[in-house]
């Protein structure tokens, strides 16, 4: 009798265990953090448009880069159906004649002072597509609402990885979830990752300015509207490591850098 | 019903007794409970190798779903490893509940009574260790700790498979060249020397592991091309401990396997974990060197973790059984033993062994 009242409560236990666990399964929309809300504008002198000027240029190869590395989805049914072909990392990508290099994160580092920009309010974007990050590298402001979207009949999580922003890591299982997320610090880069899919990564660079530029494969960068001045322009890329060139542009100016990854470490020139 | 529980044995020192078969069952439980602990170690080490830790966001729902109603079309990729890491830590808590209920309804020796519940705080410990470690973006120190307090859950439940058995409860008098069971201060010492030691390499490793240090050192067996790193960081530091301890391990395993073949050759309940020690550590050397050179293959290193806790384990073993003679001064008096066992009790008694093990 007491080994089966003992039974009994142990059922007992368990069921109620069972139901603190209670979970759902239905779609829901998550906020990993709210957007902090915005503080007063520090005082600082916005950009004169009329003396402004501009820094263009390219990112060349120099040496011939590594292979990217073959991706097999086969872990994933949904991602083997979703992305037809075969699949490769995003890390190099280059022009046909392998003279120019995509994905790499332009901006300015370091020179504007005290100037200041309004928060934009239209959102930024990454969306989960045949099991990738598009895009895979992207620029955005402090504070400004980061769209998070899975367009996949897979679930996805997606997880943030900054160092001076919090780190957050939330789960999309429905296909068409959303989420939104701000940084409110500036941080280059913030690597994001799907701990799914080990081969889904993408970078996100966050600025409280809005001069920086994300490379195609021609490799060409284009930062507009600059205020004349001396700065520190950096080029980033997620293996080849970062670069910088100094650039000092007078009024209505226009400036061109070229920035050159070598296989084994980059050099600028300018 | 009962099972003579020390069949295979001479009679020389014991009388064959009947051993009782809810007592017989419940030493079986005992293992299953231990053999399923491996399986959930290696599945823990399987999250860890795949970098699976996270896949799974919430704790201790999965995806919004009660864990258990989570569906299985979404077991995909990295989520099987976790999830299903998960599932098998939930059925070793609930097979631990099973057993902890079972000890102490059916066990008269209290302090393995209170052991069995030990056991089980250690696995809700683990459990909510496992859920703040996902919840917290895996932070080093409480993986660490997670993968630590799996070792320790693992040695009780290996303890308690080795308490309940009828050669235990027997005080393994059955040898007839050293009757009155091994009392041997200095194996004593060298046996436990060589569990903490191993365990502290199984800590120096978890450290590793979790810090991402595996590879801080990138060759086998020189390190850099030296025999000593010719440049250090924390990472290469931890791994570098890794290596020597190794080392230190290897060398207490062969002193303490040696000294029982040396001192107790005829002593099976020493002998066997004795053989055993050496080919362990063999095995788990060889897959600590694969792992390096295979640039951390999720299997390898998976079955190197496993390997490692068999090693403390077998340890254990031999350590618990050179301090057997201990544990006899501690069981409990006959008035004690629970009405569900009287009946054992008396026949023991009356064979000039009581149950618990000591010569009455």
């Amino acid at each position: 009798m007491r080994l089966r009242n003992a039974w009994v409560s142990l059922l007992g236990i368990a069921l109620a265990v069972n139901t603190l666990a209670c979970g759902g399964g239905q779609e829901t929309s998550s906020k990993s953090a709210e957007p902090s809300s915005p503080s007063a504008a520090p005082s600082g002198q916005k950009v004169d448009t009329a003396t402004a000027g501009d820094v263009k240029g390219v990112v060349n190869v120099d040496g011939a880069l590594p292979k990217n590395d073959v991706i097999k989805m086969n872990a994933d049914p949904v991602c083997m159906k979703e992305a037809k072909g075969p699949q490769t990392s995003e890390a190099y990508i280059v022009s046909d004649d392998g003279k120019t290099l995509g994905n790499v994160f332009v901006y300015v580092k370091d020179g504007l002072g005290n100037y200041v920009f309004d928060t934009p309010t239209e959102t930024a974007k990454i969306d989960q597509q045949q099991c990738r990050y598009h895009p895979h590298v992207f620029g955005m402001r402090v504070n400004q609402p980061l769209e998070i979207l899975n367009s996949d009949p897979t679930l996805h999580n997606i997880h943030a990885m900054p160092k001076s922003n919090s780190e957050f890591n939330n789960g999309q299982p429905i296909q068409g979830m959303k989420m939104t997320h701000t940084f409110d610090k500036k941080e280059v880069m913030v690597p994001f990752k799907c701990d799914v899919h080990g081969w889904m990564n993408a970078y996100v660079g966050v600025l409280d300015h809005p001069y920086f530029a994300v490379t195609d494969k021609s490799g060409a960068f284009e930062l507009k509207s600059l205020p004349p001045g001396t700065y520190t322009i950096e080029a980033w890329h997620e293996k080849l490591g970062t670069q910088t060139a100094s650039v000092t542009l007078g009024p209505k100016e226009t400036k061109d850098v070229t920035f050159s990854f070598k296989a084994s470490g980059p050099t600028a020139t300018n | 019903m009962g099972q003579e529980g020390l069949v295979g044995y001479p009679s020389t020192h014991l009388t064959y007794l009947p051993y009782p078969a809810h007592l017989t069952m419940l030493h079986r439980f005992a293992k299953l409970v231990a053999a399923a602990t491996v399986i959930l170690i290696l599945a823990g080490s399987l999250v860890t190798s795949h970098d699976a830790g996270l896949s799974v966001p919430d704790w201790p729902t999965s995806y919004g779903w009660n864990m258990f109603t989570f569906p299985p079309s979404m077991w995909v990729a990295n989520i099987l490893y976790e999830h299903g890491h998960r599932l098998i830590a939930s059925s070793v808590g609930f097979l631990t509940i099973i057993l902890a209920v079972w000890l102490w309804l059916a066990d008269p020796r209290g302090w393995l009574r209170w052991f069995g519940v030990a056991a089980l705080v250690a696995v809700i410990a683990q459990g909510i260790l496992g859920g703040i470690t996902v919840l917290f973006f895996l932070p080093a120190a409480v993986s660490t700790a997670h993968a630590g307090l799996a070792e320790i859950f693992f040695c009780m439940t290996v303890a308690i498979a080795l308490f309940t058995s009828p050669r235990w409860r027997a005080g393994y008098e059955d040898a007839p060249a050293n009757p009155g069971g091994v009392d041997d201060a200095r194996l004593r010492r060298i046996a436990t020397a060589a569990t903490v030691l191993v365990y502290s390499q199984i800590l120096i490793g978890a450290t590793m592991r979790h810090t991402g240090a595996g590879l801080a050192i990138p060759d086998f067996p020189w390190m850099f091309g030296h025999l000593v790193p010719d440049h250090w960081s924390p990472a290469i530091a931890v791994h570098f401990a890794h290596r020597v301890g190794a080392l230190v391990v290897t060398c207490a395993i062969l002193v303490a396997s040696a000294y029982v073949w040396s001192h107790h050759r005829g002593r099976r309940e020493l002998t066997r974990p004795a053989a055993l020690l050496p080919v362990l550590v063999a095995i788990q050397v060889t897959l600590g060197a694969l792992t390096v050179l295979s640039q951390r293959n999720p299997w390898i290193n998976s079955f190197h973790v496993v390997c490692g806790a068999l090693v403390l384990t077998t340890s254990l073993v031999l350590t618990l059984r050179s301090w057997r003679v201990r544990f006899a001064n501690e069981m409990p008096q006959p008035q004690r033993v629970r009405s569900a066992q009287r009946q054992e009790h008396t026949l023991s008694v009356s064979s000039g062994v009581r149950r618990d093990g000591a010569r009455a």
